[in-house]
């Protein structure tokens, strides 16, 4: 189990975090010049980057929200803090726990019962030693695994070469917001041929180094490489000031194979505005599993620019939209190359919210026998949720093989009455045909990370774990 | 002896729609009782209501099981104290294994019966006992539950949890219904196998073939709601023979 959760598990919520709360520095409220000033001088950073930061500033200052998907007019930019001293930032930051993100702690982590079926995967999957085994590993073979601050530090001319060019400044308002005030993220770059077959997996590092809501993460994979990385989970990961902007850039070389995993429950005043995008050359392939609950607003896209010839997506997506919620996400892959192939499965669940799939499609004129399938299943749960699709499909070479499916279905009363006629409760019967559904995004996470997403759902569900 | 089920003058309603209309019905344990009647008659509304259905609301009457009154019982607390429907359609559960639900359920039962929850492994050891004799493949059991299962795997699939469960009470819906030659004489010979000396059964049903297998003690008609006839094995050849018409007074 994660490191966050362990910590939790002992202290259990001790009232020492309430004593913390000051935020020892903090910058004003609000976007300005000075504000990416005051970010760039405190990181000591090189000009390119603050030039970088003023550009994306300007740019950010002259975007208009976006018309389509969720209502954003609400965000206050001026009401928001855009950086909070690192080494601060956690106490203040757990200080701040919502309700509802305490409770599921609380829940998750108080049980007895439950402590000691922690502490049993946790020994089996002690993600510490596995960092640590790692560590001497990686370095030998050139793999760096840094937060960006650091990796900017330490390596600016890779990050250099590499920030920006698959999310450009411009690209959308909040990729622009993201990239003038970003702080933190991670920084994973894998040499040539270097396989590192173990997950790296951030959520613990993180929190260790105090991940930002502007965190700005950059995964080079070189050539023939092979790396796994995982994020988020329900580490006690949440925005400050209920927004939270990220940047992914993914650069997948010729033959490399990179698994992204992110799994995140957001408190539910977040609005969760993230650009995430991989670039996949000849004969690269990537992965993307990608599972989101919590939040007020998720507004997420992952894409998958495949470049080369024969480079290869796999996309899986799961969201969460409980009372209130709306999760408007879904799957880009750009075909730019002959012999590429996309495959997309995205489930969403409602329980009192709304879930949208809205996917794009592309696949360019030269870009011959190209292979996509595209499958959305909706859940709903009660009659207040919805459920909408909105895919586009660009297909502007003659031979392109596409599938498109979209499911919805509803738990339906004689599924239910099924389960129960055998001996389970309304909340057991339901929590199954909900891991059910989720089932096919289950089976491709880390046991650790199935395992707790299934209890996350089990608490969405029905408030109660185990 | 004592009754296990008691059903006098029940009256259920789906929606508006009164469906059973004055029905009466006891069984005592280790008998088999056939139900037999055309569609429509009531027969399914039965099996659900017995079950615990939440659409099917008693409007009157009485239904006792094990000397108690269920009418309020949930369909769970049914199940842990033994009542059991095979389903005329079971529900397809995409992503739920075979195994996981069958090792869920029988936990969840268990936990009502104060009987000891098996763990994986001891829970395979049984399942792999019942399923001995069903036919199934072992892969069957990483399936999902019901989900493209042809019609004899999803009937083959209740007689299953019939070996696991053990009711006291097993009521079976056509449970021959969709089933070739072959498939109906697998599972009536298996339901034979399972059905102990104490275990009552009630097999409703539109056919006699299953009837010659199972050799009810009763024979039920039942039409518009209401049981209209009841007596011995010679009434199945009757309805054979002459239809249902004859029994409309």
């Amino acid at each position: 189990m994660s490191r966050p959760s362990k910590t939790i598990l002992n202290d259990k919520y001790s009232y020492g975090f309430h004593d913390s709360v000051k935020p020892v520095y903090s910058l004003s409220r609000g976007l300005s010049q000075r504000v990416v000033e005051e970010i760039s001088s405190l990181k000591a950073e090189p000009a390119w980057m603050f030039k970088l930061r003023l550009r994306a500033l300007e740019i950010f200052k002259n975007k208009p929200l976006p018309t389509w998907g969720a209502d954003l007019s609400s965000i206050d930019f001026s009401k928001i803090c855009y950086y909070v001293k690192p080494s601060e930032r956690r106490e203040s930051t757990w200080a701040e726990v919502p309700t509802k993100i305490r409770n599921t702690f609380t829940k998750l982590g108080i049980p007895q019962a439950e402590a000691k079926f922690l502490a049993g995967v946790g020994a089996q999957y002690d993600s510490e030693a596995v960092y640590h085994n790692l560590k001497t590993e990686w370095k030998k073979q050139g793999v760096i695994f840094l937060d960006m601050d650091s990796a900017l530090r330490e390596h600016p001319d890779i990050v250099k070469q590499y920030l920006g060019t698959v999310v450009p400044l411009a690209d959308n308002k909040f990729a622009s917001l993201n990239s003038a005030v970003w702080s933190g993220g991670s920084f994973v770059y894998v040499p040539r041929g270097v396989r590192v077959n173990i997950p790296i997996q951030a959520y613990f590092r993180l929190n260790a180094q105090n991940m930002g809501q502007f965190e700005r993460t950059l995964i080079i994979a070189e050539e023939g490489s092979f790396v796994h990385y995982i994020e988020g989970c329900t580490a006690p990961v949440y925005a400050v000031d209920s927004l939270h902007c990220a940047v992914v850039e993914i650069i997948a070389k010729p033959y490399s194979h990179v698994r992204y995993t992110t799994m995140q429950n957001w408190s539910t005043d977040v609005y969760n505005l993230v650009t995430k995008r991989a670039v996949a050359y000849e004969g690269a392939t990537v992965e993307w599993v990608d599972g989101n609950f919590g939040s007020k607003v998720t507004m997420k896209y992952p894409c998958v620019i495949m470049k080369e010839r024969g480079s290869r997506v796999d996309v899986l997506s799961l969201a969460f939209a409980g009372e209130g919620q709306y999760q408007d996400t879904g799957t880009k892959v750009i075909h730019l190359a002959p012999d590429t192939s996309s495959n997309i499965v995205s489930k969403s669940i409602s329980r009192g919210g709304r879930a949208s799939y809205r996917g794009l499609l592309k696949v360019a004129s030269q870009a011959l026998n190209v292979k996509s399938k595209i499958k959305c299943d909706a859940l709903l749960l009660d009659e207040k949720s919805r459920s909408d699709t909105y895919p586009t499909i660009q297909i502007n070479a003659s031979d392109a093989q596409i599938e498109h499916e979209a499911t919805v279905s509803k738990v339906g009363e004689e599924q239910l009455f099924y389960l129960r006629s055998r001996g389970l409760s309304e909340n057991e019967a339901l929590s199954m045909i909900v891991s059910g559904f989720i089932e096919p995004v289950a089976k491709e996470l880390p046991m650790e990370y199935a395992v707790e997403l299934n209890r996350l759902i089990r608490l969405e569900v029905d408030g109660s774990v185990g | 002896m004592l009754h296990l089920l008691e059903i006098r003058n029940l009256h259920v309603k789906v929606g508006d729609k009164v469906i059973i209309k004055g029905l009466n019905l006891i069984i005592k344990p280790g008998e088999t009782h056939a139900l037999m009647g055309p569609n429509g008659s009531g027969k399914s509304t039965l099996s659900a209501v017995l079950a615990g259905h939440p659409s099917y609301k008693i409007t009157v009457g009485l239904l006792r099981y094990l000397g108690k009154n269920i009418i309020k019982l949930a369909p769970e607390k049914r199940a842990g104290k033994g009542l059991f429907l095979a389903f005329q359609y079971p529900q397809s559960i995409p992503g739920l294994s075979v195994e996981e639900f069958l090792r869920t359920a029988y936990n969840a039962q268990a936990e009502i019966k104060k009987n000891k929850k098996l763990n994986v492994l001891e829970f395979r050891q049984l399942l792999e006992q019942a399923m001995a004799g069903l036919k199934f493949k072992i892969e069957f059991l990483s399936r999902s539950v019901n989900d493209g299962f042809s019609g004899g795997e999803k009937k083959r699939l209740e007689i299953l949890q019939l070996a696991i469960f053990k009711p006291k009470l097993a009521i079976l819906d056509e449970i021959d219904s969709g089933l070739d030659v072959d498939a109906l004489k697998l599972v009536a010979q298996s339901v034979k196998r399972l059905v102990t000396a104490k275990m009552a059964v009630v097999v409703i049903t539109h056919h006699q073939r299953i009837l010659h297998y199972l050799k009810p003690t009763k024979v039920h008609v039942i039409m518009n709601g209401k049981i209209v006839k009841s007596g011995g094995r010679e009434l199945i050849a009757k309805v054979e023979r002459s239809g249902y018409e004859q029994f409309i007074s």
